[in-house]
């Protein structure tokens, strides 16, 4: 993102430059001045915004690192300096970790679900097809839907033996677990992975189609003139074109599978027996619940060096194709 | 934690307090007092009760604020970081009350209302750190089975379950009828502990669990007997199905939910359980005429009194540096007289003896009666050992639960979460 934005008042300068002609030095005073002034204004513009991170952003920051390294109940003077200890405890403790590799299912189980199901759906949809404005709000309204509520409503749908949900899969004959989809651990990170599915799929076709709308009607044009199929022109022309909106759609996702929470704390608070824990679920749990501040906060700051070194990599490896080409 | 969550009588899913104050302790001669009775006629008594104790002491003015109880939980944990707490405010006493006398936030009460506190007797040992009193209870419960009598009957159970066998065959003839024998919220882990809290007290002698309390120390043999018996019960599959994510009070499809219509045939829950089950019925009236209660099992060779009960409350406390006159105001809502209208109003169990007969409910009259004939009461073990030692037991009750911790697990597991508070 810095890229894009420097590269513009870069070339503005530039052109100053050559109008200026003749006489160096007045350029160079008007530069120097100019660029004072620009100075000025980028900083004038720039410091609410700064000043805002710095307060809502940077210093939560801070605030959670320094209470990692206390042993702190959550009120009276933080003192008993613990060092590193939490941060012991936090990688030790099974159900952090569980809780990890459950983040890291959900990110690449979305991935491998939701990118070819969301892609289907928006070649689909992108068609000249009846009812095709109802259909895409139909995949899109789940997603405006409030996390909450749409976690309670899947819930009671979810309820076992009375729940919607099983009385339609027991009517036509299919065996229900004996504790329900929710109740039993094995099943439990599975059907929240469907409700999730479910919820954020139609970011996924929403920006997809998005995407598509980008690609220029000549390209479609001139590869039917030459006798390609549908699938061709999807395959050759829409889907490559598609590449750099896949890739900031994987990015937006991994992201939200890191940080998951709303869906989980409804859905089962992350049982049962720990089966649907993520990093956040259990820094609440840790935190608010149990008043371990210390535990809470180095499992903060561990979420939070995991979720920068994974976009931080992804922007390097993957995403930085994107930009050079804008640039 | 959360036992307490619907201590109060009628309060369940109510919005937030129309009231609104900042807690202030300084300078002006208002007494700010917090309180969870935010339902009538709670609500209306306690403003009647600041009323007639601004009458009596001219000059003093007290500011009553009337919130849901999980508003109050949060808003007090706020306030107990900031270090701005209300003049009068609630203690569910135990390890959470520990951890604030230590960090100097609550007035030692020991010597300004003596006389109240004996009037109290035993109630007030929760709310007591080496010997002093720091708050004044002025509702204590106690939990047992709730039960369907109705159901009971329909399977064929004439007399409520006096021990674990009892119990198992209780719960077989109730399958037999096609009936669900219990419910439990063990999504909220803390109804699940509740079992091996009980199995406890059934396994553990007084002296042993007196001795654990303080030493943090589960090394003796009844407390892993206690995940024994647990998990005895637990084989004879009695919970409802889903039971390892079903929230213990909140709708219809909870714990209290389902036996409050009709599903199960009993639950293990507090004195609350009849207020939170008319909450959750739409008539209001709960199981009504079909509630009964028997106290948990006795387990046979165990060294618990099968007299005992597992229990918790409510107390009064003062903050440090409170306005002069919230210790006076205390003393008054643990009066007689304003012990009596609690009562009367079916606010919970009152803990001062005039107000016994007061009350008018006949659950929770009966349970009074559990409570003052019970040797002694055992606070929630996870109140008694605070949020970090008894969340980490519960966790790995829980577990239990689902089949995927052992009896020496619980032990273990809290002696670990012990081991960091040391």
């Amino acid at each position: 993102m810095t890229e894009v934005t420097a590269a513009p008042a870069a070339t503005s300068t530039g052109a100053a430059v050559t109008r200026g002609g003749g006489d160096a030095s007045r350029v160079t005073d008007r530069r120097r001045g100019g660029k004072r002034r620009q100075r000025l204004e980028i900083l004038l513009f720039v410091t609410p915004a700064l000043a805002l991170m710095a307060l809502f952003v940077l210093y939560p920051v801070y605030s959670a690192a320094r209470m990692s390294l206390y042993n702190w109940k959550g009120f009276g003077p933080m003192v008993d300096f613990a060092g590193l200890d939490n941060y012991a405890r936090v990688l030790r403790d099974e159900v952090f970790t569980d809780a990890v590799v459950h983040n890291f299912i959900i990110v690449f189980a979305s991935i491998a679900v939701q990118l070819p199901l969301g892609l289907a759906l928006a070649l689909l949809l992108n068609r000249r097809i009846r009812g095709r404005g109802l259909l895409r709000t139909v995949v899109f309204v789940p997603y405006v839907l409030a996390e909450v509520i749409a976690g309670v409503v899947w819930f009671q749908l979810l309820q076992p033996r009375t729940g919607l949900l099983e009385q339609i899969v027991s009517g036509v004959g299919l065996p229900v677990p004996e504790q329900g989809f929710l109740g039993t651990p094995d099943l439990a990170l599975a059907t929240v992975f469907v409700v999730l599915t479910w919820k954020y799929l139609g970011l996924a076709v929403l920006l997809f189609l998005a995407g598509l709308q980008g690609v220029p009607d000549e390209l479609h044009e001139a590869a039917q003139l030459d006798g390609a199929s549908w699938w061709q022109v999807q395959r050759r022309i829409a889907v490559p074109l598609l590449a750099p909106t896949i890739r900031t759609w994987v990015f937006l996702s991994m992201i939200g599978s890191l940080q998951l929470f709303d869906m989980v704390w409804i859905l089962t608070g992350g049982g049962p027996a720990n089966a649907t824990t993520t990093m956040v679920t259990y820094l609440i749990s840790m935190g608010t619940q149990r008043s371990n501040y210390g535990i809470a906060g180095a499992a903060s700051v561990v979420l939070f060096l995991i979720g920068f070194a994974l976009a931080l990599a992804y922007q390097v490896l993957v995403l930085r194709r994107d930009t050079k080409v804008d640039a | 934690m959360l036992c307490s969550s619907a201590v109060l009588l009628t309060a369940t899913a109510c919005g937030g307090g129309g009231d609104s104050s900042s807690a202030s302790g300084d300078g002006d001669d208002t007494i700010t007092w917090w309180h969870n009775s935010n339902n009538e006629p709670g609500r209306g008594y306690y403003e009647q009760v600041a009323a007639d104790f601004e009458e009596a002491n001219p000059g003093t003015q007290v500011e009553v604020v009337a919130m849901a109880h999980e508003d109050m939980v949060d808003r007090l944990a706020a306030a107990f970081q900031s270090g701005d707490l209300p003049d009068v405010y609630m203690e569910r006493g135990g390890g959470e009350l520990a951890d604030h006398v230590e960090a100097g936030l609550v007035q030692d009460l020991s010597d300004e209302v003596p006389d109240t506190i004996e009037t109290l007797g035993g109630n007030v040992s929760g709310w007591q750190v080496d010997g002093q009193t720091y708050a004044l209870p002025f509702s204590v419960g106690v939990v047992g089975f709730w039960y369907n009598t109705a159901l009971f009957e329909q399977a064929g159970i004439t007399e409520a379950p006096e021990t674990m066998e009892d119990l198992y065959a209780a719960i077989d003839q109730l399958k037999a009828a096609g009936i669900t024998p219990i419910s439990v919220g063990a999504g909220d882990k803390w109804p699940a502990a509740h079992y091996w809290y009980y199995t406890a007290l059934r396994a553990c002698g007084q002296d042993v669990l007196e001795d654990a309390v303080t030493s943090l120390d589960f090394t003796d043999e009844c407390f892993v007997q206690a995940g024994e018996v647990l998990a005895e019960l637990l084989d004879t599959e009695p919970f409802n199905p889903g039971f390892l994510t079903t929230p213990a009070q909140e709708g219809a499809s909870s714990a209290s939910g389902l036996l409050a219509t009709d599903q199960v045939a009993m639950e293990l829950a507090g004195h609350w359980e009849p207020g939170v089950m008319q909450g959750l019925t739409d008539d209001g009236a709960g199981l009504g005429e079909n509630t009964g209660w028997f106290a948990f099992p006795e387990i046979e060779g165990g060294a618990g009194d099968p007299e005992a009960q597992l229990g918790g409350g409510d107390a009064w406390a003062v903050s440090t540096g409170a306005t002069d006159g919230s210790v006076d105001l205390v003393e008054y809502l643990l009066s007689d007289e304003v012990q009596t209208g609690f009562a009367e109003n079916d606010m919970g169990l009152p803990t001062n003896p005039a107000a016994t007969g007061a009350v008018s409910d006949p659950a929770l009259a009966q349970l009074l009666e559990v409570r003052d004939a019970s040797p002694y009461i055992q606070l929630y073990f996870d109140t008694a050992f605070g949020a970090s030692i008894g969340g980490a037991m519960n966790d790995s009750i829980a577990l239990l639960f689902a089949d995927q911790a052992t009896p020496q697990d619980i032990v273990d597991a809290t002696m670990q979460a012990a081991e960091l508070e040391k």
